[in-house]
């Protein structure tokens, strides 16, 4: 029987980069005793480094504080939630967890385009939204107009949401009361068969991958043997608790409209995927959970150690990362210009980006990307379909039936003001318009259908940049659909680079080659010798570029008998032969790669 | 060990700061100045006294002395002054060569009166004969000011005189250039220094660098290859990458950096090659007028830099000369270093001396850390 369990209350935080979820995440722990003081350092929640460099959340975690309010003591769990449409299904997992929402809105900026597009996924799990306004201690504050623009742009009564300073703590118990009072209360059967949703689930070197779940239904305690509906691996139950802001507290169970952890020796996080219904084997759920979807990866690059010698640390380093990312995916390639690395694949551009910020920095590995590409189904004249993730897998054209790229269904969400630049830039995207509705008299919902290699090359930086970073975009794929594709291939010094060859659509291979060709002019340092740059589709030389022989470096006076000043020079000249890449006769310094696959960027900024 | 040392002291003052410049000078006042040479002439007086550095050394002399800058000829008289305090306490040998840097926008008759009998060469910064060009360089005096400058130097009786010339400069032509090298070969002077304008981090000219109408990257160094013809075509030979004189009037002190010889330098930003060491005093004119002591940063002397100086002059690294200095030829992974660049006409190789050519002190940089690489660590 379904019953209210009215001492819990299971909420998430919804606000756009800097409005101060970390901050005011961080005041409650400390309203509700959850953190001794010397624990208590700033932004707990977020503890990788990256996390907080980039101000965005990568990993979700889960806090279970204990409040105390009229007699009664609640237990109210802070789900945390990731930011980026790469982690979009991540996130509908964590809202899928709870009943209300505390959204966050900066006094002094009004609602961003980020906040509105969690707000409307949000509003899609049908969660109750606790409307607050943040930073009135700043002199810019404008807390009415604010509160004017939540009731007109998301159309929340927000008269009396709490007007708070995460910063100073100013008015932040405001916000646990609103927490009790308007976020209901989750209901769950707990006699019913267990039905517990996995909303995160992070591996730990003791006790293998730690699972974050909220239960639905039923109960769970250690000495269970859990299933997972979708994969369908059992696990024995080591241990079940609750998550404190600094530990985690083993409990003896947990029931329905809990929310708590389970370790079971599970060695990868891949058997404990996000989404999916943790059930019990011997009295299992009929059905799971509704929204459970595999995290496939659908970008996917060639990743290399700088040195050849880093091969096997650049393994580990990866199948570390794995353990704790099941979306990322890995096997060996080789290539005939950078020898011996990894094909990655990864769940879009922003993912690619932290995977490879992670290996530099956790690692200290020195490494070189090749341009991201998607996955083609190409048929053969044979019949045979062959799946490319890869350019240098690229049949030989002759042998090619047709082509077939993957398709994305793109929701675009923006203020109407910036429609016709969406548009353009879709369009020049190859993008196929759909519809635009007008979710309010503020916000569009600008829908096409487009290509997925589009989208990863540099869409979601454009459309950010061209309308001040207002739009936000969803994208799922959809299927595959013919389409004309070439292969470019990059010869320096007449000698094909396997790395730099990639597939475009053929109606830009021209002026994409060419672009190619002048960036790669522009990136080569000039050597010895005259360095052509060709740019080759099916045998056929379709621009060119030269790099000019080196004819003068620097001939500074050898000052006051300054000798070391010179040796330095030279020293830094040699680490920069260092960076680079031999092919053949040739050094390309890693900048070159980096600025094939940053052409497109760089063309928003000029 | 050789027991002859050059003495290199430094003036941090100029008139006006040139926007290419990233020397250790500023204008500094009247007052400024005087403490500074008297601190100059207490050094010198303590080095005599104490042997400084060379306190360990036996029977030393110094057979070069250099007083540059910045300005030392906006010292005035106190040029002189410093030059006859070295003469008098330190053993400046007899053959010595005495060089002091002139710059034409501060050459005062009692400047000259001062050095007349004690110094022997002048170097003058012309830098362009071209008064657009000079303007652009910041250079406050006209090449007519220059011409009075060598005149008076003439009449000074130094007959050994150097001129500072650049390539690359702003809005500069092959015509300006050659403007320029007739104005150096028709005023009879015996030296000429060539360098090439270098933007240094932090100067007027490196923050403004996207708007200075610099010759590109191929035509400066056709210019430069032009100037080094027109100057042999004149009887001036070269001896290193940016020097060229009528033979026998190579600069003695500048070759003792290229030949990895000692010497000891006094004055801020004054660096020193004593017994395998490097020092320096700091880029601060008060730390050393209140005594402050130079400060060691770096070991010299090795193979290595012996090879990296070597190779900027003409002469470059020979196995006579390496072998009496080492006890050992050159190791041979330089030789094939070399016969690869001499390939594409950047070096000259024999199998006993590896010299850059012209076209190879263009990217000596590149050439010297690939041949030094088979020689040591740097």
């Amino acid at each position: 029987m379904k019953e209210k369990k009215e001492n819990i209350r299971n909420f998430c935080i919804i606000a756009h980069i800097d409005h101060g979820k970390s901050t005011l995440a961080d005041r409650l722990l400390e309203l509700t005793d959850s953190v001794d003081e010397h624990y208590m350092q700033d932004q707990i929640l977020d503890d990788m480094d990256l996390e907080r460099e980039r101000g965005i959340t990568i990993k979700s975690h889960a806090v279970t504080m204990s409040y105390k309010k009229d007699g009664k003591t609640y237990e109210l769990n802070l789900i945390d939630t990731p930011g980026h449409v790469d982690f979009n299904y991540e996130v509908s997992r964590s809202l899928a967890a709870c009943e209300g929402a505390v959204l966050i809105v900066d006094a002094t900026q009004g609602i961003e385009a980020q906040t509105l597009a969690n707000t409307y996924l949000a509003v899609d799990h049908d969660l109750e939204i606790v409307p607050v306004i943040n930073k009135i201690d700043l002199p810019a504050a404008d807390p009415d107009q604010v509160q004017a623009d939540i009731e007109e742009v998301i159309g929340l009564d927000a008269s009396d949401a709490p007007r708070i300073s995460a910063k100073t703590g100013q008015n932040c118990e405001q916000v646990l009361e609103k927490i009790i009072t308007q976020v209901p209360p989750p209901e769950g059967d707990t006699e019913a068969p267990l039905k517990a949703l996995i909303f995160d689930s992070v591996y730990d070197n003791y006790r293998g991958v730690i699972v974050y779940v909220r239960i639905v239904d039923g109960k769970i305690k250690a000495g269970d043997t859990m299933k997972m509906m979708a994969t369908g691996a059992e696990f024995t139950v080591v241990e079940v608790g609750k998550n404190s802001a600094t530990s985690l507290v083993p409990a003896d169970c947990l029931e329905a409209g809990e929310v708590g952890y389970i370790t079971a020796s599970i060695k990868t996080v891949r058997d404990a995927r996000v989404g999916d219904t943790v059930t019990l084997a011997d009295n299992p759920a009929d059905t799971p959970l509704p929204g459970y979807k595999k995290a496939n990866p659908m970008v996917f690059c060639g990743i290399y150690p700088a040195d050849g010698a880093d091969y096997e640390n650049l393994k580990e380093a990866l199948e570390k990362l794995q353990l704790n990312d099941a979306a990322l995916s890995f096997e060996p390639e080789t290539s005939t210009a950078l020898g011996f690395g990894f094909r990655c694949g990864f769940l879009g551009l922003l993912h690619l980006d932290i995977i490879q910020e992670r290996l530099d920095r956790e690692y200290d590995l020195n490494l070189i990307t090749t341009v991201p590409s998607v996955i083609y189904k190409i048929h053969l004249r044979s019949g045979e379909v062959v799946s490319v993730d890869n350019p240098t897998d690229y049949p030989d054209p002759a042998e090619i039936d047709f082509a077939e790229e993957p398709m994305a269904d793109a929701h675009i969400f923006s203020p109407p003001d910036y429609i016709g630049t969406i548009m353009s830039i879709c369009q020049d995207k190859r993008g196929v318009y759909k519809t635009t509705d007008y979710l309010s008299s503020d916000r569009v919902d600008i829908n096409y259908e487009m290509p997925l290699n589009e989208i990863i090359y540099g869409f979601f930086d454009t459309l950010k940049s061209r309308t001040r970073g207002y739009a936000s975009l969803d994208y799922e794929f959809t299927g595959y659909q013919r389409s004309e594709l070439t292969k470019l291939d990059v010869l320096l010094n007449g000698e094909k680079i396997d790395a730099l060859s990639f597939i475009v659509h053929s109606s830009a291979a021209y002026p994409r080659a060419r672009k190619i060709a002048e960036k790669l002019r522009d990136n080569i340092p000039r050597q010895q010798f005259e360095i052509p740059v060709q740019i080759a589709s099916g045998g056929k030389i379709i621009a060119r570029e030269t790099v000019k022989a080196v004819r003068k470096d620097v001939l500074a006076k050898c000052y006051g008998g300054d000798i070391t000043r010179k040796k330095k020079l030279l020293e830094k000249q040699k680490e920069g032969k260092k960076r680079m890449r031999s092919f053949g006769r040739v050094s390309v310094p890693q900048e070159a790669f980096m600025a094939i696959l940053r052409l497109d960027d760089e063309d928003e900024k000029k | 060990m050789k027991n002859s040392l050059g003495l290199y002291i430094h003036t941090p003052f100029c008139k006006s700061k040139c926007p290419y410049c990233d020397f250790y000078s500023f204008r500094g006042s009247a007052e400024d100045r005087k403490i500074y040479a008297d601190s100059v002439i207490d050094e010198i007086k303590t080095l005599s006294r104490t042997g400084g550095f060379l306190k360990n050394r036996e029977k030393i002399d110094f057979d070069t002395v250099y007083l540059g800058g910045g300005t030392p000829s906006l010292l005035g008289a106190d040029a002189g002054r410093i030059i006859g305090t070295a003469e008098k306490y330190l053993n400046v040998s007899d053959d010595a060569e005495i060089t002091v840097e002139i710059n034409p926008s501060s050459s005062s008759d009692e400047f000259f009166d001062s050095i007349k009998g004690k110094v022997n060469r002048v170097s003058i910064g012309l830098q362009s004969a071209v008064d657009s060009e000079r303007k652009k360089l910041g250079r406050i005096s006209g090449k007519k000011d220059a011409a009075e400058t060598i005149k008076k130097s003439k009449e000074a009786g130094i007959e050994n005189i150097s001129l500072d010339i650049m390539i690359g400069v702003p809005c500069q032509t092959f015509a300006s250039l050659d403007e320029t090298a007739d104005f150096c070969l028709s005023s009879g002077v015996t030296h000429i220094s060539a360098y090439m304008l270098t933007l240094e981090d932090g100067t007027p000219f490196y923050n403004m660098k996207n708007n200075l109408h610099l010759p590109d990257e191929d035509e400066t160094a056709d210019m430069y290859l032009h100037l080094v013809d027109k100057l042999k075509k004149n009887g001036f030979k070269q001896y290193e990458i940016s020097n060229f004189s009528v033979p026998g009037f190579e600069s003695r002190h500048n070759l003792k950096y290229w030949n990895d010889e000692e010497y000891l330098g006094i004055g801020p930003s004054a660096h020193s090659f004593v017994d395998g060491t490097r020092f320096s005093f700091p880029r601060d004119l008060k730390y050393f007028i209140d005594g402050g002591k130079p400060e060691i940063y770096d070991t010299g002397g090795d193979k290595a830099e012996y090879a990296m100086l070597r190779l900027r002059l003409s002469d470059g690294i020979r196995n006579d000369l390496f072998s009496e200095k080492f006890g050992e030829n050159i190791p041979s992974g330089a030789f094939e270093t070399a016969k690869k660049w001499e390939k594409t006409g950047h070096v000259e190789q024999d199998g006993e001396r590896i010299s850059l050519t012209p076209k190879g002190f263009l990217i000596s940089n590149i050439i010297i850390e690939d041949i030094t690489e088979a020689v040591g660590q740097i």
